[in-house]
């Protein structure tokens, strides 16, 4: 009960590090604020029985504080507190987080996860099967039954990311590919006269 | 309880929607984007959490029993651990083209930016 | 920052010099043994970027010139995807794509897991080249002459 608790505090800590982020008059206020966030993130995963997760966020957190602080350093900006039309959207976004959650509690938040469609209370995921259940346990007990003798891998979260699901993983490098071939096409000068070029090509806008 | 955890995270969500809807400056933009992302990343790792449970690697000397009536839910990390990393790369994508819109306008203010396009 | 051309002081040169290498070789150890620790391909390719990183703050850009460009950056992130869909291919001509196909040996052990430390290897490659190449894209980018077009204040 004590881990419910903590993280509990710990993400009511994350939602006051988001709105000091969103809300800072400073640009390099809000990136730190990102920062802290991210390190409480951490720390749930690790409470939450993910490590790896926790220590890929570590380092992820770093490296985007490092991106972020490198925008906002060199480039100052008068035009930080400046709101589009911040009552009606706050109103916008009261009214979408009551519809938000009306539709979690209806989906099973009191009732315990009684129909087929809820999602499970928290400590219960569809991996524990109780006889009688009406949820079939899914893929997932079948992963952590199988993975250390149908793969050999001690950890079922590798098992499953390279072995089970190789093909989706595929999928998913290509889009940090993708992603950071358009870094490098954004980032590249357009319009460098390259020294051995015919004259007549490099005209075309 | 297990409701509360659930509606702070979607709280959470929603402060980054607030972000995104309210904000002007491309910077805090992207900074609530990566709060979006923190916040899926959190309730997908909720979801398969299971009380008491440890981590779904298998320590020597632990026999399968043992391990797959403790381990918590591994689908919902292997979803995470891919998107954590996409989300630096789409992170880094995004800092590119605020860095060549503050080239072209010499502005983050999106209010500025669209009054020059049209 | 990376703006200098000398890079930062002496304290933290002499510090990243002394450091750098255990970060590489803890993401290279940290992808290698993340079938039977917490870790993997992700993880130690990000640990492996944030290694170059710290070397691009602390020495400055005109330094890692000389060490690692875009262009090393480009081929061996190339490599990694290019490594990552022959370890598919080779499953798929001995049974199905993504198959394994590598004996699966003794848990705890190094060599074990199928092709699992294969591909985290592949990953490794390819996420470490990526993202420093990404970083030190956006580190030498330099804005030219100004804005393009004055933004109108008054108004």
């Amino acid at each position: 009960m004590g881990l419910e608790w903590m993280v509990l505090a710990l993400i009511g800590y994350m939602v006051v590090a988001a709105l000091i982020a969103v809300e800072a008059s400073d640009l390099l206020s809000s990136v730190i604020a990102l920062g802290a966030a991210g390190f409480g993130l951490s720390i749930i995963n690790l409470l939450l029985g993910a490590p790896d997760l926790a220590l890929t966020q570590v380092v992820v957190e770093i490296i985007s504080v490092v991106l972020l602080v490198r925008v906002v350093l060199t480039r100052r900006d008068t035009s930080v507190q400046t709101h589009r039309g911040a009552l009606r959207t706050a109103v916008v976004m009261l009214g979408g987080g009551l519809i938000l959650a009306a539709a979690f509690f209806a989906f099973g938040g009191l009732t315990g996860g009684a129909g087929p469609e809820a999602v499970p209370p928290f400590g219960q995921p569809v991996l524990v099967h109780k006889a009688g259940d009406p949820v079939p346990p899914g893929a997932a007990a079948a992963y952590v039954e199988g993975a250390v003798k149908q793969t050999g891998s001690a950890n079922a979260v590798m098992a499953i990311v390279l072995d089970y699901r190789g093909y989706d993983t595929m999928g998913e490098a290509a889009i940090i590919f993708i992603a950071i071939m358009g870094v490098y096409t954004i980032l590249r000068r357009v319009g460098r006269s390259k020294p051995h070029a015919p004259p007549g090509k490099e005209q075309t806008p | 309880m297990g409701i509360t955890i659930y509606l702070l995270t979607f709280l959470l969500l929603l402060v980054a929607v607030y972000g995104i809807v309210a904000k002007k400056n491309i910077v805090k933009i992207i900074v609530s984007l990566a709060i979006l992302d923190y916040a899926l990343n959190l309730l997908l790792v909720l979801v398969g959490y299971r009380t008491g449970g440890k981590a779904p690697i298998l320590s020597p000397g632990q026999s399968t029993e043992q391990f797959v009536s403790s381990a918590v839910d591994p689908l919902p990390q292997a979803m995470v651990l891919t998107s954590i990393v996409i989300g630096l790369s789409i992170m880094a994508l995004m800092v590119a083209m605020a860095l060549r819109l503050h080239e072209k306008y010499g502005t983050f203010d999106m209010e500025h930016i669209r009054r020059l396009k049209g | 920052m990376s703006e200098r051309r000398t890079g930062m002081t002496s304290i933290v040169m002499n510090t990243t010099k002394l450091v750098t290498g255990l970060i590489a070789v803890f993401g290279i150890y940290i992808a290698l043994t993340g079938h039977i620790s917490p870790g993997g391909g992700f993880a130690g390719g990000v640990i492996l970027a944030a290694a170059g990183v710290l070397v691009v703050l602390a020495f400055g850009g005109k330094f890692s010139q000389r060490l690692v460009t875009e262009s090393h950056t480009h081929v061996w992130d190339a490599a990694g995807a290019a490594g990552f869909l022959v370890v598919g291919l080779c499953g798929y001509f001995t049974g199905g794509f993504f198959m394994n196909f590598v004996p699966l040996g003794k848990v705890h052990k190094l060599f074990s897991g199928g092709m699992i430390p294969l591909s985290n290897l592949a990953i490794l490659v390819k996420v470490g080249a990526g993202l420093l190449g990404a970083f030190l894209a956006l580190s030498a980018f330099r804005p030219t002459s100004g804005p393009l077009h004055k933004p109108d204040m008054e108004s």
